[in-house]
């Protein structure tokens, strides 16, 4: 049995960083342009990775799906992004935030990682407004925080509705720059699908050029895994239509382990589906929840349009529950409220699937205009997708799948169970625990690229100095390439009835009925036998016209689809083992009388980390066990 | 309860950069005015599927109005007649039952069809590449609030910033100029006092290379109006300026070494 060695530094939590970027192997300057290093990703976690890098003098090779560094979904984010600048002087500090992230994460996350991110995200802020990325500020011209998803104190900066656009932009100028100085090579509408690894190690990647079809090996002193989350798996989230699976589990497949897998989060604010054919589900910020009152109605069959139901008939059932927090409770906590309203059967809304978010009481108290100003884009935004207007008509609004805390698994230098390979942002597992707080997934990714692996990559590099990088017609590469077309051919050659959007959707709906906000051992089980069966008539009876050698979007989502049923049936693994509800991961049967999730701290305090043992058998369970020196285990309480 | 539309569809299609397009005629029946525009495509390509054909190609990925993907030209108009609206963004109630719809790339000598609807345009990443970035290593910056910065400039700055880099600018454009595009970045980051130092020479450089690919700029302010995020014209008039100022402040500060 491997065992996981999460190289966590000796130390008070608060040296920890210290002594490790102290006791790590340096890369002479000189000697940093011998090496050669590939980052897949253009999010903010790859961008920001592959400018720092560069910058020190590494060679390096950038790969993106998409047709622009710009566009990836670290672009959607609207929020904010947290920092301990204490700015505001309301008592926050790198230990209260270290600590909220940790509780936050219901304690299932590293104290010592969640500790680093603390401590570095005040550079994250400097960083980026030296960049020019325009963050709200207040008349005196210093930069303006807000108090978001619930936090006691008010730390989060914020760029109108469009932070994650502003940040991603701030870091793709930095990889633009790097571009310019010849020091980044950039390979854009090109996607990763194996990496490849000769002696054990981490030795290249195999991509395809989606646009001529080019199969192609690059190889590389390490590899960096900057690829986003799997929210997709559910078919509907906030997710862009592109996220995916495919190079988390590539790796994984090749000996990456993947951990947490059915750590998901589902968020509490989004415009419910129309229909059938829904494509995507558009998040509507959580700072709505700020101002917004949460309710639905009492009666099961009520028939009346919201202005005509009194107060007295309204069951505002978060300010009713948890009168200290009210509509800001945890995103989980708030999701699997509205879950239960909507399942006894009082959702509103045309197919009965919402619950109200009012501004009605905050209209009437500061006037419209006040709320316009704060909230006017996202009040546009919905009366476009709805046809209704907020002003008027409370907004509808149901959870949905936002973001995903398990990903694959990292050591404290955020290098992954193979050597030489690296994953940073939101496709790693490392910060978040079962449970991601608003506005830290930003901080994340920034710190993972800006300020952690650029000092961590240089302990296993530096030891391989004068190792030139594997030839791209070793065995090892041409074995990879020829798996991967051999895989496109096949796509390409089913010839059955259904689509690719079909499978998605159908996996999606097993995904989201049985592994989504409440999980339970029938459902889950019944999971594990339905999701092999959809799979198995997908390999039988998938339909895919095109070729292979144009641009073919349908023959892009197969293979993303395909990893999507592998990741499914180890979400159920992972959530069936997982006898315990904590965070984003609830399970029916273990609930404190009030239904609240109840930990199993005795069993359950540690990573799972699931091992590939080849297509056809069962993946191996692997522990890393968490210890809690700084903050106690407590049951979270919101009341 | 909704109500459906039956609509008739011309669509350009054209296998690679180097092929000869044309238009097709689809119909697209039973749509709910609840869908946006892309699901309505997704259901054409749906039935394309289930007809063994080759499914439409258009380029779209967070459907949120943010990412700057999707594109399309409407009924001749980029991103469709909607104003400050992404193709994303736009649902199927704004059209009649019974419309004939025409929809076909943006089309500019520098945005190459890839395949139908897709086109490259990444001619825009080569004009931020040409310095459109203020030059600060990871770990040299300072403070953050060492820097103030005027709320006015900042909110103005933001103004700009608050390009997609969609490319329907270019697209609305009858000459494909990419001044709009072009004078976002130079307004987001020229007018902040981060953006100082190198504010001539990044307008410089920045200027020339959108001009060896694109078009013009003769003002006809079709930019502005197809722009999904309303960026203003008075950013070009800004860039303008500055352009003015750096061709001279270059040709000092190059006499002066
Ligand atoms: C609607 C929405 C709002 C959000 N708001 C907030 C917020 O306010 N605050 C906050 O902190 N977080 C927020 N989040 C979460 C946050 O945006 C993401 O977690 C974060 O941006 C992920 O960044 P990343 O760099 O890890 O990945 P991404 O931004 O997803 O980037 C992934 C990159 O990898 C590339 N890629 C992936 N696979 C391959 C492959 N096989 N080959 C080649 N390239 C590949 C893609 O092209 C892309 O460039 C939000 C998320 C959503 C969905
Ligand atoms: S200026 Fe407007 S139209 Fe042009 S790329 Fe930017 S957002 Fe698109
Ligand atoms: S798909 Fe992202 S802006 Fe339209």
């Amino acid at each position: 049995m491997t065992v996981l060695d999460s190289k966590i530094p000796e130390g008070p939590i608060g040296e920890k960083w210290e002594n490790h970027k102290f006791s790590v192997k340096l890369v002479n300057p000189n000697n940093k342009r011998r090496f050669e290093i590939i980052v897949i990703g253009t999010g903010l976690a790859g961008a920001s990775a592959a400018a720092s890098l560069s910058e020190l003098g590494y060679r390096v090779k950038v790969f993106t799906f998409h047709d622009s560094p710009r566009r990836a979904h670290s672009i959607a984010a609207q929020g904010g992004i947290n920092a301990a600048k204490n700015y505001t002087n309301d008592g926050d500090s790198v230990h209260r935030l270290f600590y909220d992230t940790v509780k936050g994460g219901d304690y299932r996350s590293r104290e010592a990682n969640v500790h680093r991110l603390a401590e570095v995200s005040v550079n994250i802020i400097d960083q980026a407004a030296a960049q020019g990325v325009p963050f709200a500020r207040e008349y005196g011209g210093l930069l303006d925080n807000r108090s978001f998803g619930g936090a006691q104190v008010s730390r989060t900066f914020y760029a109108r509705g469009q932070t994650g656009q502003q940040l991603l932009l701030g870091a793709y100028q930095a990889l633009a720059k790097q571009i310019t100085a010849g020091s980044v090579e950039l390979h854009t509408r090109t996607e990763l699908l194996d990496v490849v690894l000769k002696d054990g190690r981490a030795c290249g990647v195999v991509t395809r050029d989606l646009v001529s079809g080019e199969v192609r090996s690059h190889s590389s002193h390490a590899v960096v895994l900057a690829t986003g989350g799997y929210g997709n798996v559910y078919y509907l989230s906030t997710n862009a239509m592109a996220c995916n699976v495919t190079a988390a589990w590539r790796a994984h497949r090749k000996g990456a382990f993947f951990a947490n897998a059915c750590y998901t989060q589902i968020h509490p604010t989004c415009i419910p589906a129309s229909d059938e054919f829904q494509s995507k589900l558009t998040l509507m910020s959580e700072s709505l929840r700020n101002d917004g009152r949460i309710w639905v109605p009492e009666a099961f069959d009520e028939a009346r349009p919201p202005d005509q139901i009194p107060e007295s008939d309204r069951d505002y059932y978060l300010e009713r529950k948890y009168p200290a927090f009210g509509n800001l409770v945890p995103r989980d906590v708030a999701s699997r409220n509205s879950k239960t309203v909507v399942d006894q059967g009082k959702g509103v809304g045309p197919i009965k699937n919402g619950v109200y978010l009012d501004f009605g009481a905050v209209i009437e108290r500061d006037g419209e205009e006040v709320v316009r100003s704060k909230y006017g884009n996202l009040f546009d935004m919905y009366e476009r997708i709805t046809g209704e207007n907020p002003y008027k008509v409370p907004m509808r609004i149901y959870p949905a799948t936002h973001y995903t805390m398990g990903g694959v698994w990292v050591d404290y230098n955020l290098m992954t169970t193979i050597p030489g390979c690296y994953a940073i942002g939101e496709a790693n597992f490392s910060d978040h625990g079962a449970n991601r707080l608003g506005a830290s997934a930003l901080m994340q990714g920034l710190a993972d690229g800006y300020f952690v692996l650029p000092y961590t990559i240089g302990d296993d590099l530096a030891g391989r100095l004068g190792e030139a990088p594997v030839s791209t017609d070793d065995p090892v590469f041409v074995e990879a390439e020829a798996a991967v077309k051999s895989q496109v051919d096949r796509f390409l050659s089913i010839g059955g009835t259904r689509s690719v959007d079909w499978f998605h959707r159908e996996l999606g709906k097993i995904v989201w009925d049985y592994i989504g906000m409440e999980r339970t051992k029938e459902g889950l089980e019944k999971a594990l036998s339905e999701i092999p069966a959809l799979e198995e008539e997908f390999w039988k009876d998938l339909r895919l016209p095109g070729s292979a050698a144009t641009l073919n979007s349908g023959l892009e989502k197969a293979g993303r689809v395909a990893d999507f049923f592998e990741l499914a049936k180890l979400m159920a693994r992972d959530a069936l083992d997982r006898e315990e509800s904590c965070g984003g991961h609830f399970r029916a049967e273990h609930q404190t009388e009030e239904g609240e999730a109840k930990r199993d701290d005795e069993n359950f305090a540690h990573v799972a980390a699931w091992e590939w043992n080849g297509s056809g058998s069962v993946q191996t369970r692997h522990k890393e066990e968490l210890t809690f020196e700084n903050v106690a285990l407590t049951q979270r309480s919101y009341k | 309860m909704s109500t459906e539309l039956n609509l008739t569809l011309q669509i350009w299609r054209q296998d690679g950069p180097l092929d000869d397009g044309h238009f097709e005629t689809y119909s697209a029946a039973g749509i709910s005015e609840d869908m946006s525009f892309l699901e309505m495509l997704d259901i054409v390509n749906e039935g394309l599927i289930q007809d063994g054909k080759v499914p439409i190609e258009f380029d779209h990925d967070c459907r949120e109005g943010i990412c700057g993907t999707c594109s399309l030209m409407i009924n001749g108009q980029a991103h469709g007649q909607e104003k400050a609206t992404t193709t994303c963004q736009l649902h199927m109630r704004k059209f009649n039952d019974g419309e004939t719809i025409v929809v076909e790339p943006f089309r500019a000598r520098a945005f190459p069809v890839v395949r139908d609807l897709v086109v490259d345009r990444s001619a825009f990443d080569r004009i931020i590449e040409a310095g459109g970035y203020i030059s600060v290593n990871t770990g040299a910056a300072s403070d953050a609030n060492l820097t103030p910065v005027p709320k006015e400039a900042s909110d103005t700055s933001f103004d700009a910033a608050a390009c997609i880099g969609c490319g329907a600018c270019v697209a609305a454009c009858p000459n494909s100029a990419a001044q709009l595009f072009t004078s976002a970045k130079l307004g987001h980051l020229n007018l902040i006092p981060q953006g100082q130092s190198q504010r001539f020479e990044r307008t410089e450089s920045m200027v020339e290379t959108m001009e060896s690919f694109f078009g013009s700029c003769t003002n006809h302010g079709e930019c502005h109006e197809a722009c999904p995020k309303e960026i203003s014209l008075d950013f070009i008039a800004f860039m303008n300026r500055d352009y003015v100022k750096a061709k001279v402040k270059n040709r000092k500060l190059a006499g002066q070494t």
